[in-house]
């Protein structure tokens, strides 16, 4: 049991800290910072999903006035490192996806660059390739593990049996489409060498995790790498993992020394260079007995993944935990295809492994003749099914309890397709979220007095948009007993302590507990009256309770569907999510969060969609303008609320993360509400309004 | 090719070479070092590119620099006053209408253009009369609004904001 | 690639310096032909900007009708009280395309010159008819939900993608064009092609054909008309199906009807079975319904878009029911 921190900052609502900047434009993102004379790099993509390349013909593009260098994999220079296949730009000939780069163009201005790059021609010879994803293979492989580490199967008791003797039971196929992050900045890198030392400008989630990927790459000491990144365009995981155009970017300003280069990825180019969430497959099998006591519950779960880099996303994992059966079982397998490299999106396995489970307990409940809001709390587990530990804190029944008042779900008839108003059927539905509490080893922090009350805060940690410049800053402050303003932090950049990727939710938990010991140290040493220049510093903390506890975030999103009785068209005029996540750091910043992860699941209920045309191995609607995400007026009412919640387990400041969970379950409850309203049960995303023509 | 052109951007007189290829928003960017509007997509489909052009609200990335010789830009930073924030803007921080902030200055000035629009009584696809004067409705700001994408989520608080703007 | 760049001195000077250079091409509010030259799509040699041109303006015709500049902003279009008041099917349909800040910028005539957004078209590295002549047609078997059902052929499904022309193929508009030999009037109706044998060819315009103004008719008193948009959100999206409806009912018996289809075909659909089905009927859901069921008696629909024939079916005979009950 953690001491929790002592309140008086946290659970305030300062404005954002870097708010001023960001209304005004003039907050630097990694295209904005301005260097000398740079050069820019324009990638040149392979037109085959495999094959080997046979030639590159650059004499065009290098006829081009303006034109400095041309990387191919003919003669660029080799890195130290290609044990991340993904970032091992230009060291063989293979062709592993459509979209592969296999040549970049150094110039003076953006339009040469772009010109050159259009004049150099790229010979493959060509060999089959397989981009389709299905149950019907018969390659399908169990992966030694799933992401996070999870095991890939699990199984308890008889589900077979459990099965066949439920009076109710359901087994559907659910599925997810291919997502892809798309955060509004491009993937940019400005890179600079300087006597040996490498200098980036990043898009980035960690500064540090950045530096050691090109470490490692380029077979530098991680001290002669310098990332800066203050300020990031949304991430939502593609910029958690490093990918090519970073090591190309540094590459690139090698063959031009003294020059810095800048290279942005264009929006078309992100849809196969930056992971995207994997399309999933996934059988719900659920019985229960007439009170709606589940006795089985088995998640088997289908996933892509790229030949040349494993990603396992862990689509049946939050079936282990959400609700009590004794008879369960999950499985995780995978498809090796020649599609572009899949990775974290926004609440990976969560996000889409709580879609077809959600539903499929609003079908079960439905048959049952049972309230779905009644169905879950009836299946509340008493301690974390799979693992036996109990719940660090467990309040999913209070957020389904909470949402269902302020929604307004007490007078709801749940007959299907019984209610039109204004040409339109209308109806509701719900769907619970979940996340773990996830811990990141590996930060450090530095506070350093730097006047009277004035204290300097340094970890390199990162701000996405998440709010970490002003919600690290208050935990800082509570932590040395100050006021909010008597703190300066200082984060985005690899000067500062090692800090882990923000990813997972994970920031606060993690940083904000390497923080608190930082101000523990510091107040140890120097006491309440430091002098200026005082210093001191600590690593995260470990932390045993999660030997003990199973610890996760719960919600309930209540969703209002409306469905054109004419045309089908489908809209959303209201979702309302109350969340259990531990202590709230700053309700302003907080709200935006869940709220901005709700939108991104309605966003995804409605419209998102990556397309891949198996004929040519990629993703044909590749820009914003056919790969809809919802706009401002796709979103006219969300709200998000939270519960009290005092878990002194989870860190000091007995937080939970709140990055992720927003997004889980939206879409679930979007289908079921899309169901109430018209009878349709959809069980394929997106919900576009051909289902119901 | 290049082209001479000046612009008057945020109040300040630039003249300058351009690329007859360079869009304004590469111009504005890398000539100028006017970072506020954002590359979102340079294809006319995310909004994150707007400006005020002579006062009306357009994207920067689907037009040639060297075709706006004698413009005036004014971007998200020429709307502050030095330190003193524009109302809209004011309005984005204390809604908290905003998180990475990369669409944010894009959103602003489209902001302004949808409050002047509206004023000049303009109506949008949702507007029902379309010969009488325009109220500013949540939906009408919706649609108004809706050339401005935004991964993040934050359309909900956009929405208070322009509202609270507009008094 | 790069271009010259030139301000036109006036349409005259714009077109002479077209003629016989096909690398010349005309610039407007440019968000067509600038994405286009970003893809790669288009490389002219030389840009005439015609934006400047004094064809900005929207003038009252002695008729009653409208000459619409083809400068004239979508925005401006939209917001002219005479098309508020007259021509509300107009006013919708350029307010329900792009977004206010490329409204800002779009012109009339660019409007009806932009080109198809297939998936594929605008892709350099997929096979397509109508950017390669010859190449093939790759969204036929592969991504079709923004493709045809009605004219297409073996060579191209692609659909026009404007909604202000869809609007104006109702409203029977005629479009001036100045060209080498001179000026010429071309029905809207005629203006766009089907893609048949020749996909590569939106327009019957040559390319040193410069649209200098759109008329529309005026519009008899007791004449109702709208347009409805279905897409795939809710805003800042092109159509899957749009329909510009113009109805006169006297007596319930319908008088006037014309109706155009968008996001259905290669051009801007005038549903003329339709219309003659309801000339002279009662102005009821059953004839509206046989009306645009003989329209689609003709629809061919690829594999993935087979839901464009219900959809049109109803939201055509919602844009009726609803002209029609305004009349009562």
């Amino acid at each position: 049991m953690t001491d929790l921190l002592r309140t008086r900052v946290l659970g305030q609502s300062p404005r954002r800290v870097d708010g001023p900047a960001k209304v005004t434009g003039t907050a630097r993102y990694a295209g904005d910072q301005h260097v000398v004379d740079p050069a820019y790099a324009h990638l040149v993509q392979a037109e085959a999903a495999r094959g080997v390349v046979t030639g590159v013909d650059v004499s065009a593009a290098r006829a081009v006035d303006g034109v400095l260098a041309v990387l191919t994999p003919d003669d660029a220079p080799r890195l130290a490192s290609t044990e991340d296949a993904e970032l091992a730009a230009f060291q063989s000939h293979d062709v592993a996806f459509r979209g592969q780069v296999v040549a970049a163009v150094i110039a003076s201005t953006r339009e040469v660059a772009r010109e050159a790059a259009a004049l150099v021609r790229v010979e493959i010879d060509r060999q089959p390739h397989d981009a389709h994803l299905g149950t019907d293979r018969d390659d399908l492989y169990a992966p030694e593990k799933v992401n996070t580490g999870a095991e890939t199967d699990t199984s308890r008791g008889d589900v077979a049996t459990a099965l066949a003797h439920s009076p109710f039971t359901l087994d559907q196929t659910y599925t997810t489409a291919w997502y892809n992050n798309n955060p509004m900045e491009p993937h940019t890198t400005t890179a600079l060498w300087l006597d040996g030392d490498l200098a980036l400008y990043e898009s980035t989630q960690g500064v540090h995790t950045t530096r050691e990927a090109m470490a490692k790459v380029f077979g530098l000491d991680p001290e002669r790498v310098h990332v800066i990144a203050p300020h990031v365009g949304g991430g939502f995981g593609s910029k958690g993992t490093p990918h090519v155009h970073t090591v190309i970017a540094a590459m690139a300003a090698r063959a031009v020394p003294g020059t810095p280069v800048k290279l942005a990825l264009t929006r078309q180019q992100m849809f196969s260079l930056v992971g995207y969430r994997t399309p999933t497959i996934q059988r719900v099998r659920l019985g229960c007995d007439a009170a709606g006591r589940l006795a089985s519950l088995e998640v088997d779960a289908v996933s892509q993944t790229s030949r040349i880099k494993e990603f396992a996303e862990q689509t049946a994992v939050p079936a282990r935990m959400m609700y009590a059966a004794p008879n369960r079982r999950t499985t995780h397998r995978l498809a090796a295809l020649d599609v572009p490299v899949p990775s974290w999106m926004r609440a990976p396995g969560e996000c889409p492994g709580m879609f077809g489970p959600e539903v499929a307990m609003d079908e079960l409940a439905n048959a049952c003749g049972i309230d779905p809001v009644e169905f879950r709390v009836r299946n509340e587990p008493d301690v974390e099914p799979e693992s036996g530990k109990p719940f660090s804190s467990r309040n999913l029944v209070a957020c389904l309890r909470e949402g269902a008042r302020r929604f307004g779900w007490e007078h709801r008839d749940p007959t299907p397709r019984a209610r039109v108003e204004s040409g339109w059927f209308v109806g509701t539905g719900v769907a619970a979220s979940t996340y773990p509490v996830n811990r990141t080893p590996g930060s450090a922090a530095t506070i350093r007095c730097t006047g009277p009350r004035r204290y300097l805060v340094r970890i390199g940690a990162a701000d996405l948009g998440t709010g970490t410049w002003t919600s690290l800053a208050q935990v800082a402050a509570d932590a040395l007993g100050v006021d909010f303003a008597d703190v300066e932090l200082r984060i985005g950049d690899t000067a500062s302590p090692k800090a882990s990727v923000a990813g997972g939710s994970s920031g606060i938990t993690s940083w904000g507990s390497t923080v608190v010991a930082a101000a523990e140290a510091f107040r140890e040493e120097f006491g309440d009256d430091p002098a200026e220049g005082d210093e001191a510093g600590a690593e995260m903390p470990g932390n045993d309770a999660g030997d003990t506890y199973a610890m996760h975030a719960f919600g309930a999103q209540f969703a209002e569907v409306r469905v054109h009785v004419d045309t089908g068209e489908v809209r959303v005029p209201r979702l309302l999510g109350v969340f259990a996540v531990g202590r709230v750091v700053n309700p302003r910043l907080a709200r935006s969060q869940l709220v901005g992860g709700m939108t991104m699941g309605l966003s995804m209920a409605l419209h998102e969609h990556s397309v891949p045309d198996e004929r040519f191995g990629h993703v044909v609607n590749h820009d914003f303008a056919e790969y809809h995400i919802a706009t401002n007026s796709d979103v006219p009412h969300v709200e998000a609320h939270w519960v009290e919640e005092h878990d002194p387990h989870t860190n000091p400041m007995g937080t939970k993360g709140i990055g992720e969970i927003g997004i889980v379950g939206t879409a679930a409850a979007i289908v079921n509400a899309a169901h109430h309203a018209t009878g349709v049960r959809v069980r394929d995303l997106p919900v576009t309004l051909d289902h119901f023509l | 090719m290049d082209g001479e052109i000046e612009l008057r951007v945020d109040g300040r007189r630039r003249r300058l070479r351009v690329d007859t290829r360079t869009t304004l928003l590469d111009a504005l960017r890398d000539g100028i070092g006017a970072n506020a509007p954002k590359k979102g997509c340079d294809h006319g489909q995310c909004g994150a590119c707007t400006v005020l052009l002579d006062g009306r609200r357009a994207i920067t990335c689907l037009t040639f620099a060297v075709a706006h010789d004698g413009t005036e830009v004014t971007t998200a930073e020429g709307l502050a006053d030095g330190e003193r924030l524009h109302p809209v803007q004011e309005a984005f921080l204390e809604r908290d209408a905003l998180q990475c902030g990369f669409c944010t200055p894009g959103q602003v000035c489209s902001a302004i253009g949808v409050l002047d629009e509206a004023a000049a009584g303009h109506p949008s696809v949702v507007t029902e009369d379309l010969t009488g004067p325009v109220e500013l409705t949540d939906d009408e700001i919706r649609e108004r609004m809706s050339g401005n994408l935004c991964r993040c989520g934050a359309y909900v608080a956009i929405v208070d904001a322009v509202r609270d703007g507009a008094r | 690639m790069p271009f010259d760049y030139r301000r036109a001195p006036d349409p005259e000077g714009a077109v002479a310096a077209a003629t016989g250079w096909p690398g010349v091409a005309f610039l407007a509010g440019g968000t067509n032909l600038v994405d286009h030259m970003k893809l790669g799509l288009a490389a002219p040699d030389v840009l005439v900007d015609i934006s400047r041109l004094p064809l900005d303006t929207v003038a009252e015709l002695p008729d009653g009708g409208l000459r619409i500049g083809a400068t004239v902003r979508n925005a401006d279009l939209a917001a002219h009280p005479v098309v508020r008041r007259d021509y509300p099917v107009l006013a919708r349909a350029l307010l329900s395309g792009a977004s206010g800040q490329i409204r800002n910028l779009a012109t009339t005539g660019g409007n009806l010159l932009q080109r198809t957004r297939c998936v594929y078209f605008q892709d350099l590295t997929t096979p397509c008819n109508k950017r390669e002549p010859g190449t093939g047609c790759s969204a036929i078997g592969g991504y079709t939900r923004h493709h045809a059902i009605l004219g297409a052929s073996a060579h191209c499904v692609a659909t026009h993608p404007s909604d202000m022309a869809v609007a104006m193929a109702a409203l029977d508009a005629q479009v001036a064009v100045l060209g080498p030999a001179g000026r010429r009037v071309v029905p809207l109706v005629e203006l766009h092609r089907l893609p048949g044998e020749e996909p590569h060819r939106d327009t019957v315009l040559s390319p040193s054909d410069l649209i200098t103004s759109v008329d529309l008719p005026p519009l008899p008193p007791g004449t109702r008309s709208q347009y409805r948009k279905v897409r795939d959100r809710a805003s800042f999206a092109f159509a899957l199906v749009s329909v510009a409806a113009v109805l006169r009912v006297e007596d319930g018996v319908v008088r006037d009807a014309r109706i155009a289809l968008g996001g259905v075909a290669h051009k801007p659909w005038r549903a003329r079975r339709a219309e003659d089905v309801l000339l002279g009927s009662p102005a009821d859901e059953e004839v509206f319904r046989r009306a645009i069921d003989a329209e689609l008696a003709g629809a061919a629909p690829l594999e993935g878009n087979g839901f464009k024939v219900p959809l049109t079916r109803n939201l055509a005979v919602s844009a009726l029911r609803e002209l029609s009950r305004e009349e009562r």
